[in-house]
């Protein structure tokens, strides 16, 4: 079927702005994924899964200009014992990166994959975004499977001793960033991951997940803080038996933020949560897209969003979970909240849910309010003052999101990332 | 100390009043207690009192050492002594209780213009005071009150009164879901801050919290007008007789 005209002239219009990678294992996923985009087009707003959200920045052939922003800050987990690899405007940086050997674990640059005819990741780079792409269309993630530049590769077949740390710097404004990482979890073994920072003006990011039984991944975000960033992200997690995954994704400022995360549960009695918490004042728009598929017995999901707003600040939250027929004893939980700090700030919410088996127990809730007066009260009834204490509420709120991550040092670190913008507009 | 003068009190929202002529002085280092039905405005007397919104004063003053505290701040009162214990104390996740009473300690001492408290002489003084509440590292370290039970809630407003030094305690209904062992360890700890300097104002519907904390003056509160006043054993009389006798006898 003939895409409508506007569409098929945007798609071809940044199809054609971009060039493909040519060489080695992935190049066939890459032309598949190419082929994807031509067929379903990129998205507009009559999508339905961007009613929401005006994805034309994400897919303009060329990227808007986004100021790079100086906090004066240091950066976050530059305290932690970390692997550190650097991406400068989506291009690794080798200088500022850590020698990438650690015991346990096996990394490489997506780049270095077009020398090589045989490679493990083929068998995930881009089969799982393309199981993604159904029932809901992904078109952006399979443009990034097309055009990735670079990305690493990660093979996690131990315990390694510390976190993986993937660090974003923006330095040039008007650039335009499309990474792909794959990470495969063995049977048994454990990692943690961490993300930070600006990626560019423009960010495609993919980051497909593959975890086999027993396995756990522990991935915590935080996307930096410069304003008029436009990031699209799309998290594909394949969870195998007793295997866990916990995200937490955490976002102040941005002019554009689409997170998109798609799990799916085969094998029983897996574990995955995704959380997120977003602090928005002013132009900014920041999008949560999650589905969730329960194909498996006694699995447990958790999708845990908060969002505060001011400003004019728009959230959006889309939460699907979908429990196939035989996925009994699924645990399925989804809570999206807004703190709306004044009337010009919005929050849309879209959660549902699909269930096609007997026997289980799902629950969501989406609510929006304001500061929680007993609260408040109770602060300054002991001395604290208003705009202190409103902080303080602030994060009372989103501590929920927050308290998914495991690690007392990164949540401590996130908490004090969000107090600090807090104080900064008191 | 505390000087409450005709005070008349309606709610913001309807038009409902609470308090209809409330006096009452309490004296530095001297324990009131009111006692009252239901209903008879002796929670919302404290709220007037430490500010929370909903309420307007219609008439009437109300001074801590002589300044007025009805035109100010929740915080503005804290800063200037005044503390209420909450009879149901909120809870607020993702806020460390340890830093939560830094902040509050810390924010007085900047109103009032003294020096705030280094980190390490904080840490010093509270341990001790959390000792002798029987209140753990872990309890200082978990979100303030969240998972607390009934009576580590109490104990935990009587720590934040030991910390903050106010010169005027209002306790509303203390005891209001406490054990006796409870009770005690929470009386031990409001005794241990009576002081020549500082008033209490103990609100309870029963005596029992009094066999603990001994009061010198008790009032009788009913239909938003303190209507007997009397020395402990008006507490008695109260705990044998009920509020029937009392309120016929000013009826």
């Amino acid at each position: 079927m003939a895409l409508p005209e506007l569409k098929q002239t945007t798609t071809e219009a940044r199809l054609a702005s971009l060039s493909l990678p040519t060489g080695g294992c992935l190049e066939g996923a890459r032309r598949a994924a190419i082929s994807r985009v031509q067929t379903t087009g990129l998205p507009d707003r009559r999508d339905e899964y961007w009613k929401y959200t005006r994805p034309d920045t994400f897919t303009a052939a060329e990227a808007p200009k986004a100021a790079v922003f100086d906090s004066g800050e240091e950066p976050m987990f530059d305290s932690f014992d970390r692997i550190k690899i650097v991406f400068v405007d989506g291009v690794f940086d080798p200088a500022a990166s850590d020698d990438l050997t650690l015991e346990g674990v096996s990394i490489e640059r997506l780049a270095d994959l077009a020398a090589k005819d045989i490679h493990w990741s083929k068998d995930i780079y881009g089969v799982l975004e393309a199981r993604g792409q159904s029932p809901v269309e992904r078109p952006l993630a399979a443009l990034n499977t097309g055009y990735a530049t670079d990305g690493v590769v990660i093979h996690v077949t131990g315990r390694p001793s510390k976190p993986i740390n993937l660090v974003y710097r923006h330095q040039n404004d008007s650039s335009d960033a499309i990474l792909h990482h794959v990470v495969k979890v063995d049977s048994g073994a454990e990692a943690t991951l961490l993300e930070n920072g600006p990626a560019a003006s423009r960010f495609n990011h993919v980051m497909e997940i593959d975890i086999a039984d027993t396995g756990a991944l522990h991935l915590v975000r935080a996307q930096g803080r410069d304003h008029e960033l436009r990031t699209a992200t799309h998290l594909f997690a394949r969870l195998g038996r007793e295997s866990v995954f916990k995200s937490f994704t955490l976002t102040v400022n941005g002019v554009l933020t689409r997170n998109e995360a798609v799990i799916e549960f085969l094998g029983d009695d897996a574990i995955a949560h995704v959380a997120g918490a977003c602090v928005g004042d002013g132009d900014f728009h920041h999008d949560d897209t999650v589905f969730v598929t329960h194909d498996a017995v006694n699995c447990e999901s958790r999708q845990v969003f908060k969002k505060v707003l001011r400003n004019g600040a728009t959230g959006v939250f889309q939460g699907k979970i979908l429990v196939k027929e035989g996925a009994q004893k699924t645990d399925g939980y989804q809570i999206s909240q807004s703190l709306l700090l004044d009337d010009d700030s919005q929050f849309l919410a879209k959660p549902e849910l699909e269930i096609y088996a007997d026997d289980v127990a799902c629950s969501h809730g989406s609510t929006s309010g304001a500061i929680d007066e007993d609260g408040l009260f109770y602060l300054r009834s002991r001395g604290v003052p208003e705009a202190e204490a409103t902080d303080l509420m602030t994060l009372a709120f989103l501590a929920e999101a927050v308290e998914e991550i495991d690690g007392a040092d990164i949540a401590a670190s996130i908490n004090d990332r969000l107090y600090g913008w807090l104080a900064r507009r008191r | 100390m505390l000087e409450i003068k005709n005070l008349h009190v309606k709610l913001e929202e309807e038009d409902k009043q609470i308090l209809k002529g409330v006096n009452l002085t309490v004296e530095a280092g001297k324990v009131h207690a009111i006692m009252g039905p239901n209903g008879s405005g002796k929670s919302t007397l404290s709220y007037v009192l430490s500010g929370k919104d909903g309420y307007e004063v219609t008439e009437g003053s109300a001074t801590l050492a002589g300044e007025e505290l009805l035109e100010l701040e929740p915080e503005e009162r804290a800063a200037l002594g005044v503390f209420l214990a909450f009879q149901y104390p909120v809870e607020i996740p993702g806020v460390g209780n340890m830093t939560f009473l830094r902040t509050a300690v810390n924010a007085q001492r900047k109103a009032r213009g003294e020096e705030e408290l280094s980190a390490s002489d904080f840490l010093k003084v509270v341990r001790e005071k959390a000792k002798t509440l029987k209140i753990d590292a872990d309890m200082l370290k978990r979100p303030v009150n969240v998972g607390f039970s009934g009576g580590e809630k109490k104990r935990n407003e009587i720590l934040q009164m030991a910390m903050l030094e106010p010169k005027m305690c209002i306790l509303d209904e203390t005891d209001s879901g406490l054990d006796v062992d409870a009770m005690k360890l929470v009386a031990d700890g409001v005794n241990a801050l009576r002081d020549e300097g500082r008033g209490f104002l103990v609100i309870t519907h029963y005596q029992r919290l009094l066999d603990h904390i001994k009061p010198d003056v008790v009032h009788i509160m009913a239909d938003g007008r303190i209507i007997k006043t009397g020395g402990p054993e008006l507490a008695l009389e109260v705990e044998n007789n009920g509020y029937a006798d009392i309120l016929a006898e000013v009826a």
